[in-house]
């Protein structure tokens, strides 16, 4: 058997499984950034002013430091607090924190694009914060996040190949060892990006077309 | 404002809404002044004003849209200034009608009407819808109930606002330059709504330029400017025979 094995029709079979679990690990970040995100919007808009410094602090934090730094602060943080290292779980938590800032920061645009007479209208009605936010206002902010939000999901995507770093074995890590046993990087990486691409694209193509029919379902 | 004068006003009286040295300020800007009034349960009365003159604030701070820096507000008996409970009560008795409708343009006509009874009373559904239906007759739009606002026509738009106050079933009725955002031809069906709704003896403050509603069915007529009250007196006294020499002017300016 040869030390290097050529790039063949197993070897792409290999890297185009692997996208299962960037798919995995996306929809764990996605799910968990979604609800973290919610609290993140909500204490934004709070009338509380602890509240709403604490989720603006978070948001800096995370919008103002780079991915790789944050998977590796979680990854090596988890062992500091003695925890076992694990690629799997840090990821997810880093990636979960990460979409929480980001989801969080575009949520809380959408909830103040609601007009003001909206939560006024609620209130007037003996409507309480929770269900004055539950059935007035964020539905009609969903209307508008859903655009950005899937914008957002295409980002999250192609930003869990920085979690190869940590040795979590996703599509750009499993390029990486192919590549080690068949040295073809062109081959190989340019399959990487074709599977990112395919999970992207049509994700980048319904939210333009989410945006087009937003837009012109505000046009009064 | 004596320990005594408060113990009345507190009590079962027939002030639907009391009003004693109401003090709002936004920033530097002094936006209520000193304002005294007294609303007995039944009466109408007509707010008119000069823009930024304090009239919507005024009635937004009834419900508590904005709050007040000193003074006292009763309504029905709640003082507000005691704050949490109180507040929740006096929304659910107190009905508003917006200057630009502020329907929920994701629900239909029939939900907008049901949301706060549900919600808010725990009404069930099948009566809350009924309920909803018999107002939306009063202000004669019953077809309208399936439809979404952005479907309905400003003058309708606005009389679904009044039924989904009135669903709510409240003492009080406070309109903030309801006819303001409405076509020309659509103020007269707004009008003869609240006209109907002041015959059957619902406590109004409207703030409203309409003066010819104002003759008609105003117990009272207030006049603001700059923050402060300025003149209040019934229809017959305050345009045969204002007082206040910036009355004068403004009732010039719009008439």
């Amino acid at each position: 058997m040869p030390l290097i094995r050529p790039f063949g029709l197993p070897e792409f079979w290999i890297i185009v499984m692997a996208a299962k679990w960037t798919v995995a690990l996306s929809a764990i970040a996605f799910a968990g950034g979604g609800l973290g995100g919610l609290l993140i919007a909500l204490g934004r808009v709070s009338d509380s002013k602890w509240l709403r410094g604490l989720a603006t602090g978070f948001i800096r934090l995370f919008q103002g430091t780079p991915l790789l730094m944050q998977l590796f602060l979680v990854f090596f943080g988890m062992n500091i607090l003695g925890l076992a290292i694990n690629p799997w779980i840090a990821a997810a938590v880093a990636l979960t924190l990460h979409a929480s800032a980001f989801l969080g920061e575009i949520w809380r645009g959408c909830i103040e694009a609601v007009p003001s007479g909206q939560r006024e209208a609620a209130t007037a009605l003996g409507l309480r914060y929770v269900n004055r936010m539950r059935y007035v206002v964020l539905p009609q902010a969903s209307r508008i996040a859903v655009a950005p939000t899937v914008g957002f999901l295409v980002q999250l995507i192609k930003g869990t190949s920085l979690a190869a770093i940590i040795g979590f074995t996703e599509l750009t890590r499993q390029g990486q060892i192919i590549n080690n046993a068949t040295f073809s990087p062109f081959m190989v990486f340019g399959t990487v990006a074709a599977v990112y691409f395919v999970l992207c694209w049509p994700l980048s193509v319904l939210a333009r077309r989410m945006e087009f029919r937003f837009s012109r379902a505000t046009e009064r | 404002m004596t320990g005594i004068a408060a113990a009345d006003i507190t009590g079962s009286s027939d002030l639907a809404v009391q009003m004693e040295g109401v003090n709002k300020w936004y920033g530097a800007f002094h936006a209520l002044k000193n304002i005294e009034l007294s609303v007995r349960r039944g009466e109408r009365i007509v707010i008119c004003g000069p823009s930024g003159s304090g009239k919507s604030t005024l009635i937004r701070c009834i419900n508590q849209l904005e709050t007040i820096r000193d003074g006292r507000i009763v309504v029905d008996g709640h003082d507000l200034t005691a704050g949490g409970k109180n507040v929740d009560l006096v929304r659910q008795e107190t009905g508003m009608v917006f200057q630009q409708f502020n329907l929920f343009p994701h629900m239909t006509v029939l939900e907008n009407c049901t949301l706060a009874p549900m919600k808010v009373r725990g009404i069930a559904r099948v009566e809350a819808e009924k309920t909803a239906r018999a107002f939306l007759e009063r202000v004669r739009i019953p077809e309208q109930a399936e439809k979404y606002p952005a479907q309905l026509s400003g003058g309708q738009q606005q009389r679904v606002a009044i039924a989904r106050a009135l669903c709510m079933n409240p003492k009080i009725m406070l309109f903030d330059e309801p006819t303001s955002a409405l076509d020309p031809e659509m103020v007269k069906e707004v009008l003869d709504t609240m006209i109907d709704l002041a015959k059957e003896g619902m406590t109004m403050l409207c703030v409203t330029h309409e003066m010819g509603f104002a003759r008609q069915v105003a117990d009272r007529v207030i006049f603001m400017d700059r923050g402060e009250i300025l003149e209040m007196d019934t229809p017959d006294a305050f345009f045969g025979n204002p007082k206040n020499e910036r009355l004068k002017t403004f009732l010039g300016q719009i008439s």
